[in-house]
């Protein structure tokens, strides 16, 4: 009897307690979404780490960004939504967007104002490429090379892609159209404000893919932008695109053989945004970490983990020193006035419109 | 007595008859079999049969058309595709309906990017146009009927209107649309649509049909519309989506509109095989979007070419297993074994660091002169490389089955061949092959299947020629998020599978198939 008593009577204090347990992690708790590595690792530094200090909620990393677009198409319609903030390409952002997954915000009402008072959607600026979208940074996409293989002339325009007979060897470019079509154009001499005009039409397009026919069979077509760093670093290319951190972190990092050309980079946004349809208590949460942060420090504190550019104009005179290495990261930002001497900048409805049309095109030529 | 016994049916001890009694002990034996299985029956139909079945049903689904533009598809029904000419004022009113419905839901974004996929251009025109709809000159429609008389501005006018039957079917069009703004502002704002702003496409609905001559002598109110009707201002809502975006004034949009408006269609069907619907029925598409066909192919040659290299690559080394002293052989199978322990993707990089230009298996040939410095071999990013990786990945699921059944033959039989005076070759090919041949069968089938859906392998090793149908179908699940296309691609590839095994069944004999004993 008296073991009863005492075998139910824990049984109820241990439900009890998992029941309480389970209860706060409810509520302090949120799942944040990103893409992981480095990536992640200068979010944790500089949002997660001081905001889970502040306020004693728990911060869950989820890798999942890259396929963020599927799981929460997904999550919808399972009707179960357990994420609270999902960071995304500004294109994906677009298409969350336009299929109703993710929630579209008053920027000026949710994310903090400059310290001199300009508004967020006046700061932030062009960055906000959808009603949905809170851009964090700025990347781009670019080309690095092997400064041990090209020679006594490194490479100084984007061109030397094409320029198999200065430049022998191996190339390394995404396997999606995007940034390839707009540099095969230009440098088959298209002049840079016709690219998108070029490449709506049909010949337009025939004329990007003969370009890169070019280098076709010069060429290893990567599907994630760690590739290219390895491959240099192997030795395997002597260029190749991708993102202008991932170049950083070999050069500075690990002190590989690789230079940089920022030439015709492509620049693009990636930043968060709110899963549509999320309960009203975990909705006022995601805000309140959002508005924290997005503002200007917080921005400006993440450039001392990874060479993105803070996607707010305050927060560029704020970027500083590297956290470990201790450089300056200024000169690092694709935004830098020296670095961006010439940009492209990624047409986001262009693509919207164009991606499948092209990308069949595009993979179809591939795998002749 | 005994005659009753002999014509009538047979009883059992009970006094029923016996077939009854009978099939009553089978049907309780049935239940009893079934209740024991329906726990992982009803587990394999929810967690596996249930999600695939809705996946494939995804290739054909196609409601989203009807659903967001319901008015326009049907005063499109009449509208002729090959005319060249955009549709009437009429469908454009329509249209006005839906998208501007469609926008304060959400919707016609959604719907862009479905259309998107069958005609280049159309996520951005409805993006556009759902922007500029509630901004649309119509709203002298709303300003004049309510300059007539100001209860046209209360919504409570509108619904005392179309609680009259006869309204409702004078006026079918302009109801509909009062009933769907009516339901939105209920179900989803959660607000009463009689304190709302009637929006101005109710006012040019009503326009638009009181124009055509409908509704007199409904009410007094209308009547007072009517009677204005000739002094009225007109604006063509054409021509405010032509301003909106110039796409509206082609047939094209409209013709895809027209095309994929019914609720299931064979658009993404059409599509996996490189086709498409033309003006005059399927035709294939321009050559430089063919892919599909290609891709299938390929996965189904270099499968073949996977399986055959592990039944090579695999025989001799189970027949090595299955005739060595069992420490041995479990010594050896522990090898066979250890790649299932490692990682896949840590295999398949593996394979990239031995088959790289600069890799191992190269540097080796380089430095034993056997290939110049400046033409090393490309073994990577092409079909070679995959089928290398594959190939070993792959290669436990042919030797296991292969051991297992060499297990059993009893060795015997080989020595038996050979006093009888077999030469070696003759006593393997006429014996002992003939009774492995069960265990090829399932290496072959395990070994083929895997490898026709195998996915990371290739997108890691293949490069531009030697990826497979899967990876177009992970792109278009994870990426374009065109799970339509997606799904028929899939539901292609295990019609195809389940093809194959029929051809094999006919061929070998699935009772042939020994996984062991």
């Amino acid at each position: 009897m008296n073991r009863t008593t005492a075998l139910l009577g824990s049984a109820a204090l241990a439900l009890t307690a998992a029941s309480a347990l389970a209860e706060g992690h409810m509520a302090g708790e949120m799942t944040i979404v990103s893409w992981g590595g480095a990536y992640s690792a200068s979010q944790q530094n500089a949002y997660h780490t001081p905001y889970m200090e502040n306020t004693g909620i728990t911060i869950i990393n989820d890798e999942s960004s890259p396929e963020a677009v599927a799981k929460l198409r997904a999550m919808e319609e399972a009707g179960n939504i357990t994420w609270d903030l999902v960071d995304v390409e500004a294109a994906d952002a677009i298409r969350l967007c336009d299929e109703g997954l993710a929630m579209e915000i008053d920027h000026d009402e949710v994310l903090a104002a400059a310290p001199d008072g300009t508004s967020a959607s006046d700061d932030f600026g062009d960055s906000i490429i959808s009603d949905c979208f809170i851009p964090q940074i700025v990347f781009s996409t670019t080309m690095g090379y092997r400064t041990d293989l090209v020679g006594d002339t490194p490479p100084s325009n984007i061109c030397a892609i094409f320029d198999l007979e200065t430049y022998p060897g191996k190339r390394a470019l995404n396997k999606r159209p995007l940034a390839n079509m707009e540099w095969a154009l230009l440098c088959d001499g298209v002049e840079k404000a016709d690219v998108y005009d070029v490449l709506e039409t049909e010949e337009g397009q025939e004329r990007a893919l003969a370009k890169l026919g070019t280098i076709k069979d010069q060429t290893v077509w990567w599907t994630a932008a760690a590739e290219t760093p390895q491959l240099l670093a192997d030795g395997e290319v002597v260029m190749g695109s991708t993102y202008n951190g991932r170049l950083f972190s070999a050069i500075a990092e690990q002190g590989q053989p690789i230079g940089m050309l920022w030439d015709e980079q492509m620049l693009d946004f990636d930043g968060w945004i709110v899963p549509a349809g999320l309960p009203e208590d975990r909705l006022a949460r995601v805000l309140d970490y959002l508005k924290f942060a997005t503002d200007t420090q917080r921005l400006a504190d993440q450039a001392a983990y990874i060479s993105y550019g803070p996607a707010r104009a305050s927060s560029a005179p704020l970027v500083g020193q590297h956290a470990e290495l201790g450089i300056e990261m200024a000169p690092h930002m694709p935004t830098d006035p020296n670095n961006a001497q010439s940009v492209l900048v990624t047409q986001y409805d262009f693509w919207a419109d164009y991606r499948d049309d092209i990308d069949a095109k595009f993979q179809a030529w591939l795998a002749q | 007595m005994s005659d009753t016994a002999a014509s009538g049916p047979v009883m059992s001890a009970d006094g029923v008859p016996l077939k009854r009694s009978l099939n009553r002990a089978l049907r309780a034996q049935k239940i009893r079999a079934l209740a024991l299985i329906a726990p992982l029956l009803l587990f394999v139909l929810i967690t596996f049969i249930a999600p695939i079945a809705d996946m494939l049903f995804r290739s054909v689904e196609n409601q989203i058309v009807r659903e967001t533009l319901p008015e326009t598809v049907q005063r499109l029904g009449d509208w002729d595709a090959d005319s060249g000419e955009p549709p009437s004022e009429a469908v454009f009113t329509a249209l006005y309906a839906d998208i501007f419905l469609a926008a304060e839901r959400k919707l016609h974004t959604r719907l862009g990017s479905r259309l998107n996929y069958e005609e280049t251009g159309a996520s951005s025109l409805f993006r556009k146009t759902g922007r500029r709809v509630d901004r649309f000159d119509t709203d002298i429609y709303t300003d004049q009927i309510t300059d007539l008389d100001p209860a046209w501005e209360a919504g409570a006018t509108w619904a005392a209107l179309f609680e009259a039957r006869e309204a409702r079917s004078a006026l079918p069009f302009t109801a509909r649309s009062w009933e769907r703004w009516t339901d939105f502002v209920i179900n989803e704002e959660e607000d009463d649509p009689l304190e709302e702003d009637v929006p101005d496409f109710l006012y040019t609905a009503l326009y638009s049909e009181l124009a055509d001559g409908a509704g007199a002598g409904l009410d007094p109110r209308v009547d007072q519309v009517i009677d204005a009707l000739p002094g009225f201002e007109t604006v063509s809502v054409r021509e405010q989506f032509l301003d909106a975006d110039e796409d509206w004034g082609g047939a094209d949009i409209w013709r895809t509109i027209q095309t994929y408006s019914p609720a299931y269609t064979s658009g993404y069907f059409l599509n996996a095989v490189d086709m498409e619907k033309g003006t005059d029925g399927p035709q294939f598409r321009p050559e430089n979007e063919q892919i599909y066909l290609t891709l299938f192919k390929r996965t189904m040659f270099m499968s073949m070419v996977i399986t055959f290299s592990c039944i090579l690559l695999g025989y001799p080394v189970a027949w090595i297993l299955a005739n060595l002293p069992a420490r041995t052989a479990n010594l050896l199978m522990i090898l066979v074994l250890l790649p299932f322990w490692t990682s896949l993707l840590v295999r398949t990089s593996a394979w990239k660091v031995m088959l790289q230009q600069q890799g191992v298996i190269n540097d080796t040939l380089v430095w034993l002169g056997l290939v110049d410095d400046g033409s090393r071999l490309v073994m990577i990013n092409n079909q070679f490389g995959t089928i290398v990786a594959m190939t070993h990945i792959l290669l436990p699921f042919m030797i296991l089955p292969l051991y297992s059944v060499m297990q059993t033959i009893p060795p015997t039989y080989l020595r038996a061949a050979k006093s009888l005076g077999a030469t070696n070759w003759t006593a393997f090919w006429r014996v002992y092959f003939p009774q492995s041949v069960p265990g090829i069968g399932a290496g072959s089938i395990l070994v083929f299947i895997l490898s026709i859906g195998y996915y990371i392998t290739p997108e890691i090793v293949g490069g531009t020629t030697g990826t497979f149908i899967s990876n177009r179908i992970a792109y278009h699940i994870s990426s374009s998020l065109n799970w339509g296309l997606a799904a028929a691609l899939g539901t292609i590839l295990l019609a195809v599978v389940l093809v194959l095994y029929w051809l094999y069944d006919q061929i070998v004999g699935i009772d042939n198939v020994k996984l062991g004993g």
